[in-house]
């Protein structure tokens, strides 16, 4: 099965005044359809870089990216963002906030007129429902808990479907219990949907928990050391990341980060 | 101090002023050519209301008309310049030059292009008005948070998707905060204009008065100035707070 999304060869190159830095090495990744793929890393290894090459925010600097078997610029990929930073629209209630992409993204773009107030809020109100929001859904913002603001951000992420969800870092500023309540919101509501999540953290009990595949990347520039997947069944249990077998997936990955080898094209440029 | 009692604190300061004046002038004996009382100010108000309106309404006119052209260039210049960072960077100086010309200075040469009256009232209290708006909506354009910028690039939003959605509507408080500022700037244009080269409205008014030795009626002047300056920046407070009371977290 050709993968949804797939990166050949793909680096790049920052320009920063007049010298160049490598962000990310040419890394071939594939995404299947369907996959939860969690990229964990030092920072600045260039896992942000990646979500922005597959949201087009970024142009690689060399090598190609594939969606669904063609160049990618060919075929508009649909996707949704979603950061650290909640970014709501505080003039907007969470419901029209939520609403936002229908607003934009084609094809509800050409029907939004009509049916913001029928089909689309009866859309936007299920979805608010399926993560505990709908009784906020009159509210603004900043009326909101920060982890209530980060899941209406993951509901305005996916209101118009996304072929690709991409999330870089969303619970990084919630305290832990906020953080494991939207871990659990964030497996139901990928499970009732069947998306295909990228999810940049630094938290490798949230990428061991959430995530099917794990990418372990290297310091800048970036590169992936360590494919592995993660088989523990679905649906997975907070209680089950304090068992043995799961603190030590997290070590695993731990080690490798900490000890991870430094990068050989860094060590040459920088000689 | 509760709500009623700051408003009355403000209340009882302003009374407290004008009573202290008043009491000054008899104590010391001032004499009237010099700094009249508050109540023969108000007398001379009174006394010469229906010749003194025609002037307030012919400012009141320049101001209002040269403050809506201000605020279209305003707004219009403020979403160019501060949509594209480039625009901003080039443009900025000039409008800072522009705007650090007395506009004292730049009345003679209305005068002299539209005669005098009430077109170089209206253009002055334009020009004068413009450089807050142009400002604040820029800054409010340019400074939507490159992550929320990210989100609706990602969506693949036009320039115009995310400035009609975000930059524009994030832009609105910075917008009526400077109108509150602008309204007041253009209020002080007509009057310059008005006291350099016209033959009405209060500034003119002001100058004869004063030409003729008629301090009270100078003073008329300036009260009538001032309620009416106080009267349009409550309008444009009260719009807004209306308008843009989501940045003040009304019912929050």
């Amino acid at each position: 099965m050709t993968p949804l999304v797939h990166f050949e060869d793909v680096s790049v190159e920052y320009d920063a005044g007049k010298e160049t830095t490598l962000a990310l090495q040419p890394t071939t990744l594939s995404v299947e359809k369907g996959d939860f793929i969690a990229l964990v890393g030092p920072s600045g290894c260039g896992k942000s870089t990646i979500l922005k090459l597959a949201s087009e925010l970024l142009a690689p600097t060399s090598g190609h990216i594939f969606f669904a078997g063609r160049e990618l610029e060919a075929e508009p990929v649909r996707v949704g963002m979603a950061f650290q930073s909640a970014s709501l629209l505080p003039w907007l209630s969470i419901r029209d906030n939520v609403m936002l992409p229908l607003k934009i993204v084609p094809p509800f773009r050409e029907h939004y007129r009509a049916k913001r107030k029928g089909e689309y809020r009866d859309r936007v109100d299920a979805l608010l429902a399926q993560v505990g929001l709908l009784d906020f859904a009159d509210k603004n913002p900043w009326q909101l808990s920060g982890g209530m603001q980060q899941r209406a951000n993951l509901c305005r992420a996916l209101v118009h479907d996304p072929d690709l969800l991409l999330l870089d870092e969303p619970f990084g500023a919630l305290d832990q219990f906020t953080r494991e309540e939207l871990w659990s919101t964030l497996q139901d509501l990928w499970m009732a949907r069947g998306s295909t999540v990228l999810l940049v953290t630094h938290d490798l009990r949230e990428a061991a928990f959430l995530a099917n595949r794990i990418c372990v990347m290297s310091a800048r520039p970036g590169r992936i050391i360590e494919d592995r997947e993660v088989a523990t069944p679905r649906p997975r249990q907070i209680s089950q990341t304090f068992r043995p077998e799961f603190v030590s997936i997290v070590e695993q990955l731990r080690e490798l980060i900490v000890h991870a080898p430094a990068a050989p094209r860094f060590q040459e440029a920088a000689q | 101090m509760t709500a009623l009692q700051r408003k009355f604190a403000s209340a009882a300061l302003i009374v407290g002023v004008f009573v202290l004046w008043e009491l000054i002038c008899l104590v010391f004996g001032i004499s009237d050519l010099v700094l009249p009382r508050p109540t023969q100010i108000v007398t001379t108000f009174i006394e010469y209301a229906p010749a003194i309106w025609p002037h307030a309404w012919q400012t009141l006119y320049t101001t209002l008309v040269g403050f809506v052209f201000g605020v279209v260039i305003g707004l219009a210049l403020g979403v160019l310049i501060g949509s594209s960072k480039l625009a901003f960077d080039t443009a900025y100086p000039l409008l800072v030059g522009i705007s650090s010309i007395p506009k004292v200075a730049v009345v003679p040469i209305f005068v002299l292009w539209f005669g005098a009256g009430t077109v170089p009232a209206i253009l002055t209290a334009m020009i004068i008005c413009i450089f807050p708006i142009v400002v604040n909506v820029a800054t409010g354009i340019a400074t939507v948070e490159p992550e929320l910028e990210d989100v609706m690039k990602a969506m693949k939003a036009s320039k115009r998707d995310i400035l009609w959605n975000v930059g524009l509507p994030r832009s609105m408080p910075y917008f009526f905060a400077s109108l509150k500022v602008a309204i007041t700037l253009a209020f002080v244009g007509s009057v310059i204009a008005e006291t350099v080269a016209s033959n009405k409205g209060i500034g003119n008014m002001m100058m004869i008065a004063s030409s003729m030795f008629n301090v009270p009626m100078v003073f008329a002047g300036l009260l009538v100035l001032s309620v009416l300056g106080v009267a349009l920046y409550a309008i444009f407070s009260l719009i807004e707070r209306r308008v843009a009371g989501w940045a003040m977290r009304k019912g929050a």
